[in-house]
This record gives C-alpha cells, sequence and structure tokens, in this order.
C-alpha cells in the first residue's frame, strides 16, 4: 500500500479535468492505496452539501479521504456545518504533514 | 507534528496572476513554521516573485494612495518567510531559474536568493524527502 495526496485546485463546473482527477483517486484507493484529495482554491466548490458532485462522492464512496482547505472555504463564505458529509475542513498544514510523511503528491 | 524533513517545492506561475502563488506562499509558510527545511526552485514566471523592482502602487480610481492601498508585493512575502525560517532555524533556499530570468529581465532578485538551472532542481529533489511540483494551468 502506498500513500497518496492528490490536490484539487480546480472546480469541477470550470474545468473537464477535475472528474477525472477525482476518478484517478478513486481508481488508486480502489487498488487498496491510502488517498488524501485535498481541495483548495476553487477547488473547495463542490465541497458544499448539494453540490452535484458526483465524481467527488464517488471518490468517497471508494474509500478516499475528501479534505478541503479552511482558508479557501472562509475566502469563499462556506462554513464547515455545509460541507457535504464526506467532506471535512483541514487547513493547509495538512498538506506539508502529508509530504513529511512521504506521500507522493500530484497537483491539478 | 511530523521529524524534521527537507521539502522540494517547483513554482511556475508569475506574480499578481493566479491563486496558486498565495497556496504555494501558504504552503511554505507551513513548511517552515512546523520546522522543515525548505527548497524552492522558480521556474519559467515565477521567478518574477522575487524580482526586487516590485512596487506597490496607489489606486486613483479608488481614490487610495500606496500606503491605504496596501498593495501586497511577492517579494515581501518571499522576505518575510525567509525571516521566518532564520527565526525557526530552519533552511529556506530559493533558487530562480537563470534563462527564465534572462528572458523576463527579472535580474535584480531580492537577497538571500539565487540563480541557477533545472539541474539544481534535479539536485533538490534527490537531496529532499518529498517534492511537490506547481504547474501552470
Amino acid at each position: 500500500m502506498k500513500k497518496y495526496l492528490l490536490i484539487e485546485s480546480n472546480d469541477p463546473f470550470d474545468n473537464r479535468g477535475v472528474e477525472r482527477f477525482y476518478g484517478l483517486a478513486a481508481q488508486l484507493a480502489s487498488l487498496d492505496h491510502q488517498v488524501t484529495l485535498f481541495l483548495v482554491q476553487n477547488g473547495v466548490l463542490p465541497a458544499r452539501r448539494g453540490a452535484a458532485a458526483p465524481g467527488l462522492e464517488a471518490a468517497a464512496a471508494a474509500g478516499v479521504e475528501i479534505v478541503a482547505d479552511d482558508f479557501s472555504l472562509r475566502e469563499r463564505g462556506i462554513d464547515a456545518a455545509s460541507l457535504a458529509p464526506a467532506v471535512r475542513a483541514a487547513p493547509i498544514d495538512r498538506v506539508i504533514d502529508e509530504l513529511a510523511a512521504g506521500a507522493r503528491a500530484i497537483w491539478h | 507534528m511530523t521529524a524534521k524533513t527537507t521539502l522540494t517545492f517547483l513554482l511556475m506561475d508569475g506574480p499578481f496572476e493566479n491563486a496558486r502563488s498565495t497556496t504555494a506562499m501558504r504552503l511554505i509558510d507551513a513548511a517552515v513554521r512546523r520546522g522543515h527545511d525548505v527548497n524552492v526552485f522558480a521556474y519559467e514566471g515565477a521567478v518574477s516573485l522575487a524580482f526586487a523592482k516590485q512596487t506597490a502602487h496607489a489606486n486613483a480610481l479608488h481614490g487610495r494612495n500606496a500606503e491605504e492601498e496596501n498593495h501586497p508585493l511577492p517579494r515581501k512575502w518571499i522576505a518575510a518567510l525567509m525571516a521566518k525560517a532564520a527565526e525557526q532555524g530552519t533552511q529556506l533556499r530559493w533558487v530562480n531559474c537563470g534563462l527564465c530570468v534572462d528572458e523576463r529581465g527579472v535580474n535584480e532578485a531580492i537577497p538571500g536568493t539565487s540563480r541557477g538551472g533545472p539541474a539544481d532542481f534535479w539536485k533538490m529533489t534527490l537531496a529532499s524527502d518529498n517534492t511537490l511540483v506547481i504547474p501552470t494551468k
């Protein structure tokens, strides 16, 4: 089992590559790797409860841990209580901790 | 907190253009704050982040002078990160791609930064525990 950190900075309504990135996260998790998907910048927009983000839900169902940058959420007026159940807020320090722990990191 | 490591970041975006630059600065800040040594290789437009002649300006449209506008300058952020690293006892090494600097005419970089080439990035990655590349769109 390997540890992966996938960082998504784009909004899926703005960039078609985002759904494929979610798919990559889900696929890695389905292969029993430990996968964290860190949402940052406009990447946090689909983290809202009720947002149409089937790829994000599928990634969560596949075992991907989904984390949203708390600063990006605040910038966009999204409070932690309005996040989808599969998403939790965390500071950007989480990325540093994952890198320090040796996670293979990909930025999109 | 995890044990002290060396982390390398490759940046490509120029200043004043994209949230990726701000996020990169936040990541470097977090790494320094958590006691890690940090290498930064600034490539392509990112070499202008440390350009020493960045100048704050007034905003006539909103009737604010330069002080009131408080325009954020990436060169000041980098200097602040270097000062924080020194306080923390960690290393923040910032290398600008020399050819990218020449192309853009931004040779006057702030103190503490240096000039190098892609081979330096390769050496950084070899000497690091992990590397994050933040590409342009």
